[in-house]
């Protein structure tokens, strides 16, 4: 992904367009991540941003056996979504009805927890993946798109499909969605609130493990900080998509991937994570209910 | 006492002051996970003030923290329109803000960091640690104090009996600012180099961590939560590898079994009177 191009302004700026969404699918996705537990629980799983440092490194170690990409994806998926269903069971119920600083708290606990392992477990050098998974590329006109871009972006399309299916066709979806909206009233009509509690978590990880094995293949390296880098940036893209939707993150996973982007395009390199953060305290600030999220509603400052 | 421990020993003093000022606005009931933003603008000042003015370190101290404590009160305004969970999230985004901002400070050595400060003793350190502890352990007696923790229990009902909630709340983001500028200044003069990632999101969280596990209801706990941050390592050492994971564990034991942190109010109170009836 050369930034520094040959071509008339006009071409670099679609490159970095194709470049620019395939950061965002996996903010999108990470984002998903955040609101799904965000908009349904109202719990921030601080977690979630190292979940996705080790669906990178699960779906590293299965490439670099020479396994097939697909492998890589369901393995990074699988394992992520077990740990985030025993994070659920430690970390979250059982402090479910304090204050939800606490179980913020406690998913950070995890979180040093995942890290350390990790560390432990591949070392703190970045990793590489093998340099001929990258070798293909497609060219349209005077732009070219790796395949391990269309991978990115194709899957994230894919997952989001699934996930849209199963939050509005389904009945897991729908008891969701009812208990998002009231978690004793839904209890009342005989939702499972617990179990779905559990089910939330999962697809969460799930979506952090996927754009784990995503993010290896979109910089080509794996490093245990790219939970603090990448992770925590994902926070700022559910902000901006609004913390109680969740189909927000759609529209500000793209965005701030093109933004960011654009920023190193044009020699803001440097102010990159300055600008997103900054939009992030702007949002929370002007806009709690997000960008696309209609009239202000007492969700954005649920307490 | 070996240089080794000596440099362990001022650790725990910068660390207990970055845990003071995490208590202090955790005390009104709002938890910051920025604070090393703080810490990093008392650093970036101090460290400016002694090499690039020449000012004594005493003086340049203070002024980091009046510096920091302003931007506190102007980050604590905005703040007043955030709770809980976005509180935090808006806090955690000052805070790599800050950071960023010093990375693209080339006037402050940028990427590549800022040195030319005279050393101070653990000494020193702990001369300015333990005055602001006893400060915050005496203004945990006022009358003040009972407001905060009024605003923290219950922030509707303070503003009932009518107190000013908004001037308590501001006030502490202030004073919290200033205590982790302190702590900032502190670790640029003993460290003698600062860098732009000695203030990320991890020290936030090593702030909070020391609080929560040592006792979010008494500042004293945050004495013991950054001992114990600082030393189990060490006589862990068979356990190095696995030294942050252990205190992942201690975290989330401490909130689902005690979720006040080792010591508490109740225990101090307790002992007090006991003294007074005996």
């Amino acid at each position: 992904m050369s930034i520094v191009g040959g071509y008339a302004g006009c071409f670099v700026l679609l490159q970095q367009l194709v470049n620019g969404v395939t950061l965002g699918s996996v903010y999108t996705l990470i984002a998903l991540s955040f609101s799904l537990v965000m908009g349904i629980l109202g719990v921030l799983n601080l977690a979630i941003a190292e979940l996705f440092m080790f669906g990178a490194y699960l779906g590293f170690s299965v490439i670099a056996r020479g396994l097939p990409l697909p492998l890589a994806i369901v393995t990074g998926m699988a394992g992520t979504t077990i740990i985030a269903m025993v994070i659920e069971k430690i970390a979250y119920e059982p402090l479910r009805d304090m204050p939800v600083i606490a179980p913020m708290l406690s998913t950070l606990g995890f979180s040093i927890i995942l890290q350390n392992l990790a560390t432990n477990i591949w070392g703190s050098d970045p990793l590489q993946l093998p340099p001929e998974l990258f070798d293909t590329r497609f060219s349209m006109g005077t732009i070219s798109i790796g395949a391990m871009q269309l991978v990115v972006i194709g899957v994230t399309i894919v997952l989001v499909a699934l996930l849209a299916f199963i939050v509005q066709r389904t009945a897991i979806g729908r008891a969701l969605r009812a208990v998002a909206e009231n978690r004793e009233v839904a209890r009342l009509l005989g939702v499972r609130a617990g179990r779905l509690t559990l089910v939330a978590f999962a697809l969460s990880g799930a979506l952090a493990g996927a754009a784990g094995v995503l993010i290896g293949l979109h910089y080509a390296t794996v490093t245990p900080y790219i939970g603090v880098e990448t992770g925590l940036k994902a926070i700022a893209v559910m902000v901006v998509g609004g913390t109680t939707r969740i189909w927000g993150a759609l529209l500000a996973g793209p965005l701030i991937g093109i933004l960011e982007v654009l920023t190193v395009v044009y020699g803001g390199a440097p102010v990159r994570d300055f600008t997103v953060y900054g939009i992030m305290i702007l949002i929370l600030l002007l806009r709690p209910q997000g960008i696309l999220g209609g009239a202000s509603t007492e969700q954005g400052l649920r307490v | 006492m070996s240089t080794y421990y000596a440099a362990l020993f001022a650790d725990v003093g910068i660390l207990l002051l970055g845990a003071i000022s995490v208590y202090i606005i955790l005390a009104t009931g709002q938890l910051s996970l920025g604070n090393a933003g703080f810490m990093a603008i008392g650093a970036y000042v101090a460290s400016y003030l002694t090499v690039k003015i020449g000012l004594p370190l005493m003086v340049a101290l203070l002024l980091a923290a009046v510096v920091a404590g302003a931007v506190g009160v102007v980050i604590g305004f905005p703040a007043l329109r955030l709770k809980g969970i976005y509180l935090a999230m808006a806090t955690l985004g000052f805070g790599e803000m800050v950071r960023s901002f010093f990375l693209n400070l080339e006037s402050m050595g940028g990427a590549g960091g800022f040195h030319g400060m005279a050393h101070v003793s653990p000494v020193y350190v702990w001369g300015w640690a333990g005055s602001i502890l006893l400060l915050v352990t005496l203004l945990e007696r006022s009358r003040v104090w009972l407001e905060m923790c009024a605003v923290h229990d219950d922030e509707t009902v303070a503003g009932f009996i009518g107190l000013n909630t908004t001037v308590i709340k501001v006030s502490a983001f202030g004073f919290g600012a200033a205590v982790a500028a302190i702590a900032g200044g502190l670790f640029a003069h003993h460290h003698i180099y600062i860098e732009p990632g000695n203030f990320g999101f991890e020290r936030s969280i090593d702030f909070v961590l020391a609080v929560i596990l040592g006792g979010s209801t008494v500042a004293i706990g945050a004495l013991v939560g950054a001992a114990l941050l600082v030393f189990l390592p060490e006589t862990l050492r068979f356990f190095a590898d696995w030294r942050l994971a252990a205190f992942g564990v201690l975290l989330v034991l401490v909130l689902l079994v005690r979720r006040q942190g080792l010591l508490d109010r109740a225990m101090f109170m307790r002992s007090i009177f006991k003294a007074r009836r005996a």
